[in-house]
C-alpha cells in the first residue's frame, strides 16, 4: 500500500535510512527537492541531516555533499563516528565530500554589489567530484551573520534553491527556530516542498524529542507530533500510530507458567495475544507472577520481553531464583529481554515509543510491563490510559500476549479506580493481601477472563522454593479460610479423623473379644453336655448290669428252690 | 616601511565576465592608478576557469578582492564602487 500511494501521488522519494522516518513519510524525503529541517538549538537537526546523507552514500548508492557553514568537518566526522559512520572511509571512496564554508565577518568588507557565485562554483565542484545526488546545507542561515546586505542574500538563496532543484539534488537545509517563525531568517518561504520541525521539550524535568512534518507537498502525511530518539543507534523516529480494533484473534492457549492458575481457566491457560492485568497491593506477588509468564514463554521456546520500571535485571533474576525460577539462562540465551528504565527517564510517549522499538526488534511473544502504575506520576490518568491503549493495540496487532502489573494503593474500592484500565484488558487477575487471624495471606482471584470459563474461587497464593502454588481455600463454617487458619483447621480435621479411626478399631476389637468369649462359653457348655451324655451312658450301662444280675440271681434262686 | 618590500599583490576573484565583475576590475584599476600608484599589483582570477581556487582561497562572494599581506588578511567583496571605502580598507594595518 505504501508503495502504491507514493506511486499515485507521482512524487518520487529518497529513503533516509532513518528508522521509522521512511515509514512515516511513506518513502523518505522528496527526491530532487529541498527539505527544510528546523528546530531549536540541540534538537538534532545536524544529526538528522548527516544520517540522511551518510546513509544515502553507504546504503543507497547516492553520493552526497555535506556543506557545513558552522562546524568544522573534523567535528562532523567525529560526531557521527560514534553512530557507526566511518565518514573518512566514505570520503576516501569518493562517496562523500565535506565542504566547509567558513566566513569570518571581521576580515570581510562589503563595498557595492556582489553575488554568491563563488559558493555556487564550490558546490558545483563538490557535486561533480562525487557525483552527488544528495546535499546538506548546515546551516545556511550563518550566511546572514556574515553578510550585511540581506536583500542580496535572499535573492541569492532563492537562486541557490532553484539551482539545486534544477540539478535534481535531494537537499536538506537546516535552520534554527526563530520567534514566531520556523526559522530565524524565514528560510521556510524558499522551501515549499517539505518542512520538518524538530522539537525538544521539557516537561516535569523530562525532555522529549518530537518531530512534526509541517508540510510535505504532494504526499499524504500525518501532522501529528511523533517522538524521536537519539541514542547509540543514532537517530530513530518512533511513530506511535494508533491502531484499530481489527486484529486477528487466536484460539491458541498459552500457559501462564503456574499450573494451578492454568487449571483455574479450564486447564489450558490464557488465549495467545490477550492482555492480562495483574493488580494488587504492594508485596502481593505481581512481579513474580508476571515473571512466571515470561519464564513459561521461554520454556516453550518463544521470546519474552520484560520491561521493568522498578527493578534492575539482576534484581529480577535474584528474586525469581528465590521462587525456583532461574531466568539467567534465558537472558543469556537471548530468549528473555529484560529492559529496565525508570519512569522518569523518558516521557510517557517516549517510553511507549522505546518499548515499541524494542518489541519490534526483539519480536517477543510475551511482553511484560511491570508496573504500569509507575507512570501515574508522569502524567495524568488520561495520558497514561491513552498510552496503554496504544500499547495494548500494538501488542494485539502483533498477537503478543501482554502482561501488565498494576500497583493498587488500597484493596477497597479498587474495582472503580481501575475501571478505565480494566476495560482495556482481556483478563484481570486480582492479587490480594488480607489480614486474617493476625497474619497477612496472599490471595488470588480471577476477576475476569474474556472468552474463558474460569473458576470463581479465591485461591490462596503461595510462593515457595518450588514455585507458585494456588491452593484451594478451606471452606468451613460458612467461610473460606487461608493461611494458618486454613492449616490449623486442616490439622484439626486430620486429628479428628485419626481419633475417629482409632475409635473404630477399638470398638471392632471389643466386639471381636465379646464374640470370642461367647464362642468359648458355647464350647464349655458343649463339653458339659458331652460329659452329661457320657454320665447318662454310664448310668444306663450300670442299670443294665444290675438288671442282668438281678435276673440271674432270680434264676439261681429258682434252681435252688427246686429242692422243694 | 611597508613600501620597502615593493608593490604588494592584490587578487581579484571574479566568475565570468559579468557586469559586476567588469565594474570591479574597472574600479580597482582606477583606484590603484589614481590613489596608490606603484604600491599594488593586481591579479584577476576567473574562478569559472578554475573553480578549485574558490575552495582553496575560501571564496564565497563574487567579486572578492583579497589582500593577503600585510596581515591581517582583508577581503573586500562587491563591485568596489565606493573608492573612498576601498582605500580605507586597503590601508588597514598598512599605514602607521
Amino acid at each position: 500500500m505504501d508503495g502504491s500511494q507514493a506511486h499515485i501521488s507521482g512524487i518520487s522519494k529518497s529513503l533516509t535510512g532513518i528508522a521509522g522516518f521512511d515509514e512515516l513519510t511513506l518513502g523518505g524525503l522528496p527526491t530532487g527537492r529541498p527539505t527544510l529541517v528546523c528546530g531549536t538549538a540541540g534538537c538534532g537537526k545536524t544529526l538528522f541531516a548527516s544520517t540522511f546523507l551518510f546513509n544515502g552514500a553507504r546504503e543507497f548508492d547516492e553520493p552526497g555533499v555535506f556543506v557545513t557553514f558552522e562546524e568544522r568537518p573534523v567535528d562532523i566526522v567525529s560526531n557521527v563516528a560514534s553512530l557507526g559512520f566511518d565518514v573518512d572511509d566514505l570520503v576516501n571512496q569518493n562517496k562523500i565530500y565535506l565542504e566547509h564554508i567558513a566566513i569570518n565577518p571581521s576580515e570581510l568588507e562589503e563595498i557595492g554589489d556582489f553575488d554568491l557565485e563563488g559558493l555556487f562554483l564550490r558546490l558545483e565542484l563538490a557535486i561533480d567530484q562525487v557525483g552527488a545526488k544528495r546535499i546538506v546545507l548546515d546551516t545556511i542561515e550563518s550566511l546572514f551573520s556574515a553578510f550585511t546586505n540581506p536583500a542580496i542574500l535572499r535573492a541569492e538563496i532563492r537562486r541557490l534553491f532553484d539551482w539545486l532543484k534544477d540539478k535534481g539534488m535531494t537537499t536538506i537545509i537546516t535552520g534554527e527556530r526563530g520567534d514566531g517563525s520556523l526559522t530565524r531568517q524565514g528560510l521556510e518561504e524558499y522551501v515549499s516542498d517539505c518542512v520538518i520541525l524538530l522539537d525538544h521539550r521539557v516537561q516535569n524535568q523530562i525532555s522529549t524529542r518530537r518531530m512534526r512534518i509541517v508540510k510535505y507537498r504532494g504526499t499524504a502525511h500525518g501532522t501529528n507530533e511523533v517522538p524521536f530518539l537519539i541514542d547509540q543507534d543514532g537517530f530513530s523516529v518512533l511513530p506511535v500510530s494508533s491502531l484499530g480494533l481489527n486484529h486477528k484473534v487466536s484460539d491458541e492457549r498459552i500457559s501462564s507458567g503456574v499450573a494451578d492458575l492454568d487449571s483455574m481457566i479450564s486447564g489450558h491457560g490464557f488465549h495467545r495475544g490477550t492482555s492480562i492485568l495483574l493488580s494488587g497491593v504492594a508485596g502481593s506477588g505481581k512481579s513474580s507472577l508476571a515473571a512466571c509468564f515470561a519464564a513459561a514463554a521461554c520454556v516453550r521456546g518463544e521470546r519474552a520481553a520484560y520491561f521493568s520500571f522498578e527493578e534492575s535485571r539482576d534484581q529480577t533474576v535474584r528474586n525469581m531464583l528465590s521462587i525456583g525460577t532461574d531466568l539467567q539462562p534465558y537472558i543469556d540465551g537471548g530468549r528473555l529481554l529484560h529492559f529496565a528504565a525508570r519512569p522518569t527517564f523518558y516521557s510517557l510517549e517516549m517510553h511507549l515509543a522505546v518499548m515499541m522499538r524494542e518489541i519490534g526488534r526483539f519480536d517477543p511473544s510475551v511482553v511484560i510491563l511491570d508496573p504500569i502504575s509507575a507512570f501515574s506520576g508522569n502524567g495524568d490518568r488520561l495520558e497514561v490510559q491513552s498510552m496503554l491503549l496504544r500499547m495494548v493495540d500494538f501488542l494485539k496487532s502483533r498477537a503478543i500476549t501482554g502482561i501488565f502489573t498494576h500497583l493498587m494503593h488500597s484493596q477497597v474500592g479498587s474495582d472503580e479506580t481501575d475501571a478505565g484500565l480494566s476495560s482495556l484488558m482481556d483478563a484481570w487477575i486480582l492479587l490480594l493481601n488480607r489480614e486474617n487471624g493476625g497474619e497477612f495471606n496472599r490471595e488470588l482471584y480471577l476477576l475476569k477472563a474474556r472468552g474463558l470459563a474460569h473458576s470463581n474461587q479465591v485461591r490462596e497464593f503461595m510462593m515457595s522454593r518450588d514455585g507458585i502454588r494456588l491452593i484451594e481455600p478451606y471452606i468451613g463454617d460458612g467461610r473460606a479460610m487461608t493461611g494458618s487458619m486454613r492449616r490449623s483447621e486442616e490439622a484439626r480435621n486430620r486429628r479428628r479423623e485419626v481419633e475417629r479411626k482409632a475409635d473404630l478399631t477399638r470398638r471392632t476389637r471389643e466386639i471381636e473379644q465379646r464374640k470370642r468369649q461367647a464362642l468359648a462359653q458355647i464350647a464349655a457348655l458343649r463339653a458339659e453336655i458331652e460329659a452329661d451324655e457320657r454320665e447318662i451312658e454310664t448310668v444306663q450301662s450300670a442299670e443294665d448290669v444290675y438288671l442282668d444280675q438281678a435276673a440271674s440271681d432270680k434264676r439261681e434262686m429258682v434252681q435252688s428252690r427246686r429242692a422243694d | 616601511m611597508a613600501d620597502a618590500s615593493g608593490p604588494k599583490k592584490l587578487v581579484l576573484y571574479i566568475a565570468g565576465e559579468t557586469p559586476k565583475s567588469l565594474a570591479a576590475i574597472r574600479n580597482l584599476e582606477k583606484i590603484c592608478e589614481v590613489s596608490l600608484p606603484g604600491r599594488y599589483t593586481v591579479e584577476v582570477v576567473d574562478l569559472k576557469n578554475n573553480p578549485q581556487l574558490a575552495r582553496e582561497h575560501n571564496i564565497v562572494a563574487i567579486p572578492t578582492l583579497v589582500r593577503e599581506l600585510p596581515t591581517p588578511i582583508r577581503k573586500i567583496i562587491g563591485d568596489l564602487s565606493d573608492a573612498e571605502k576601498v582605500l580605507v580598507h586597503l590601508k588597514v594595518g598598512d599605514d602607521q
